[in-house]
């Protein structure tokens, strides 16, 4: 079974983002960008199935600017087997990403796409669904557990009450909560062979899709800073100020 | 705080001092391209950040521990760390391909050994002596016995110490009196007590191989009747499995200041009928063969002491932004300000990151000149690199673990009292970092080597070669535009004088006053650190204007490269100005009072 595994470059999770003095987004010049999280874990349980024997080859894809071949690489050192780079220097949203995507599955034809729930950058948390609907596949999201069995995959889905779980009928999405599994580190070897590992880049003209982004984004700001907290004399004065000062109840 | 390795420092080393291009176009280290080169040293900071960082203080509070079975166990999560760390690959980084090692440059090696020691010097120093000991053996070994232990000790799958001190023969390895006794199918029975052993016990690996010093029986008096053994804990057998327990044994842990969850053990050889040691190399030649494995441990010393530095500046800086006291000198009834707001404590911060920058940047020149003196395809270039090389080593050990000494003094200095108080942590790298001037030979030994060995030896070839490059590296920064490289040329010009008055005077002197020579070796040691450093400080910083220069958008890091460096020569050429005066004045001084009146 072959399993298709996309996985976005962000901002790395240790840096503290700074919002562009212009507000038109946020400042990704001269910071570490690494491999979204959750699409870490992504990659480590598509090598899972592999290690299992489930999975027989896996496909690492990733959209963007050309450094995206670093993320690539770091998939191909942790077990993907070859990478796809859908090499763009235009903004993305969710969306186009799902079509390129889409156009990318149905090249390759893989049994499963894993994908992380969302990525920690702008945190939309779409592109999983949305692949699912434009594919007219079944699918599994925030998962914590994933078990194969023939044609189906029943997942164990974290859902606000609790866990959920799915059986859907593969070709399928399944897209990765936090208690899936722990990555492991890539091993110092596997970073050097993942450099002879097949990277292919195609632009989105080759898979026929318009990215044209269809969101505009107005302003970019940081949150509110804190205030300094206050010591109030007594429960009434408490409820007013929550009542009247902050408006929240 | 957590532990963050500078990656983008290290990267911009890579470009400049240390230009990891020109090793990649050389057939031997043709794997190490820097987009290569670059995951390794973010996969390896991953692993110091998340695995070790979070054992350090705790692994301090909990120590090693030995129990009444001889056995030893290291603090809680260690063991684990280093089953990933093995996973991992880690210690083949720097190994030869052909024994499963990745083959990588000293430089790359360099930065990665320092991310270990900065996040857990504990941890750091158990891959270093293994290390060693693969080096040893790599070294003098015989193929049989390379073909037995080295293998499974770059995988890591064994560990490795190194056995030389003795409770009589400290820095003086003449005195060792372990015995080496032949038998009749060829190997040796050992026989003595060894002290200090890194890592003489532990419970990480299935086996761990002993290198000891010892004498045969009839071997002449010295150091030139010193033998070299192989003693496992474990003999192997033919197919390479692990046998029965070899006769030695860890008699007791040592109750230390720092480092304390790495254990140091008193191991007793021979108690029931004689260690069983395989001869390395040829009999006699055993000291030899550790000064040629020694030149790596020294160097690996210095970047214990630049690992404790960078992590004691990271620390302090937090701190220093965060604690709020006093205003503002020039703005008395403004409000209370973060403490790195006074000009003192800013000295401070300074202070301790521009010779962490400094004794970095001094140890990456030297460890590509390694990587060129071992696989540069022309001889005369080899050459001249090695040449460097061996002068650099007492350098960058000597200086670079006392300058370690200061920074991590600093460090609890901006802390306050908070800094004397054990949980911030700052009082952990003071006390870790304390024992660097004194293994793998004490600050003065280093002089020793430097005035002794590497330069008079040589009638101070390579030391006055080195001072033509420097000052022909000040001369190309005629044209400097940035204010700061300006003003560091000249400090730089007065701080290569300094070494070219105490370098010389050295070696006149060699001949008719020695005790005088010796008097002054320690600040040859700083003049060397501090005037050297300083270069390669500069080098860097001279690069940094060049890509502002260039439009480079990262102005933020290089604008600090030239500002750090702008700091360290004002403050830090006028001490070795003073180290200067010390090699060429002080010696009547110091030995003036007679012996009896100490």
């Amino acid at each position: 079974m072959k399993v298709l595994v996309p996985v976005k470059r962000v901002v790395d999770y240790n840096v503290k983002v700074r919002v562009k003095s212009d507000n038109t987004g946020v400042d990704i010049a001269n910071v570490k960008m690494s491999m979204n999280p959750f699409c870490e874990i992504a990659v480590e349980e598509a090598v899972r199935l592999k290690e299992k024997g489930i999975a027989t080859e896996i496909v690492a894809v990733s959209a963007g600017v050309a450094q995206c071949q670093e993320t690539l690489r770091n998939a191909m050192a942790i077990g993907a087997d070859r990478g796809i780079l859908i090499e763009t220097d235009a903004e993305l949203q969710p969306l186009a990403v799902a079509k390129l995507l889409k156009a990318v599955v149905e090249r390759e034809q893989p049994r499963l796409v894993i994908l992380g729930k969302q990525a920690i950058d702008d945190d939309a948390n779409q592109t999983g669904q949305m692949l699912a609907a434009l594919l007219g596949w079944g699918q599994a999201t925030f998962a914590s557990k994933v078990e194969i069995d023939g044609g189906v995959a029943r997942v164990t889905c974290e859902v606000d009450g609790g866990l959920e779980t799915v059986l859907v009928n593969l070709p399928a999405i399944v897209t990765t909560d936090l208690r899936l599994n722990e990555p492991r580190y890539a091993t110092l070897p596997n970073i050097m062979k993942a450099k002879k590992k097949p990277l292919e880049t195609v632009k989105p003209v080759d898979l026929g899709v318009d990215v044209t982004p269809r969101l505009t984004v107005l302003r970019v700001e940081e949150p509110p800073k804190r205030q300094g907290g206050i010591k109030v004399p007594d429960v009434a004065t408490l409820i007013e100020k929550l009542r009247n000062e902050a408006k929240v109840i | 705080m957590p532990y963050a390795a500078p990656l983008k420092e290290f990267r911009f080393l890579l470009e400049t001092v240390a230009p990891i291009g020109e090793l990649a176009a050389l057939t031997h280290f043709a794997e190490a391209t820097p987009d290569t080169v670059q995951a390794i040293l973010e996969e390896t900071a991953k692993f110091a950040s998340e695995v070790l960082d979070p054992l350090n203080w705790p692994g301090d509070r909990e120590g090693a521990r030995r129990h009444d079975d001889g056995s030893v166990s290291t603090p809680s999560g260690f063991k684990a760390a280093y089953e990933t760390f093995r996973a991992i690959g880690g210690m083949g980084l720097p190994m030869p391909p052909e024994f499963g090692g990745l083959g990588m440059p000293r430089s790359v090696a360099t930065l990665t050994d320092e991310m270990l020691h900065a996040s857990c010097m504990s941890f750091g120093l158990m891959p270093m002596l293994t290390q060693g000991a693969i080096e040893a053996l790599l070294i003098a070994g015989s193929d049989e016995l390379k073909r037995t232990y080295v293998e499974k000790m770059v995988s890591g799958e064994w560990a490795g110490t190194m056995n030389l001190t003795e409770p009589q023969a400290g820095s003086d390895l003449a005195l060792v009196k372990t015995r080496a006794e032949r038998a009749p199918d060829g190997t040796y029975r050992l026989f003595g007590t060894k002290i200090y052993i890194t890592y003489g016990e532990h419970d990480w690996t299935e086996n761990i191989i002993h290198l000891v010093l010892a004498r045969t029986p009839d071997a002449p008096e010295g150091v030139k009747g010193i033998s070299l053994f192989v003693v496992p804990k474990f003999l192997v057998n033919a197919d390479g499995s692990v046998g029965a327990r070899n006769d030695v044994r860890c008699v007791s842990l040592e109750h230390k200041l720092g480092i304390h969850g790495s254990p140091t053990a008193v191991m007793q050889y021979g108690d029931h009928g004689g260690a069983v040691g395989y001869l390395v190399g040829e009999e006699n030649r055993g000291l030899e063969y550790m000064f040629i494995m020694m030149n790596l441990a020294r160097f690996g010393v210095g970047l214990q002491g630049i690992g404790i530095a960078e992590r004691a500046y990271q620390r302090a800086a937090a701190f220093a932004r965060e604690r709020l006291q006093s205003r503002d000198v020039a703005d008395p009834k403004g409000p209370t300000v973060p403490i790195i707001r006074h000009p003192d404590v800013r000295r401070m911060l300074l202070r301790m990151r521009a010779q962490t920058e400094a004794a970095r940047a001094l140890a990456m020149a030297t460890a590509h000149a390694f990587d060129l003196a071992e696989a540069h395809p022309d001889a005369a270039i080899r050459k001249a690199n090695q040449a460097f090389v061996d002068l650099m080593i007492p350098v960058v050990k000597g200086w670079s673990t006392e300058m370690a000494q200061d920074v991590t003094y600093q460090g609890i200095q901006v802390h306050g009292g908070m800094g004397y108080v054990e949980e911030t942590g700052a009082a952990q790298y003071y006390r870790d970092a304390r024992i660097t001037t004194i293994y793998e030979g004490t600050t003065a030994i280093q002089a020793n080597d430097l005035i002794g060995r590497k330069m008079a030896r040589e009638g101070g070839v390579t030391a006055k070669a080195l001072i033509e490059t420097m000052r022909a590296f000040v001369a190309g920064l005629e044209s400097a535009s940035h204010a700061h490289l300006v003003a560091a040329r000249r400090r730089l010009a007065q701080g290569i004088d300094a070494l070219e008055r105490g370098v010389d005077w050295n070696l006149a002197h060699w001949k008719t006053e020695l005790r005088a020579c010796y008097a002054g070796s320690v600040p040859m040691v700083k003049l060397f650190g501090i005037v050297c450093g300083a270069w390669a400080l500069a080098r860097v910083a001279k690069a940094s204007a060049e890509r502002l220069d260039a439009g480079d958008a990262d102005r933020a890091f290089h604008e600090a490269k030239l500002a750090t460096l702008r700091f360290y020569v004002d403050t830090m050429i006028p001490e070795a100005i003073a180290a200067a005066e010390v090699i060429t004045d002080g010696a009547e001084g110091t030995l003036a009072l007679d012996e009896a009146a100490f």
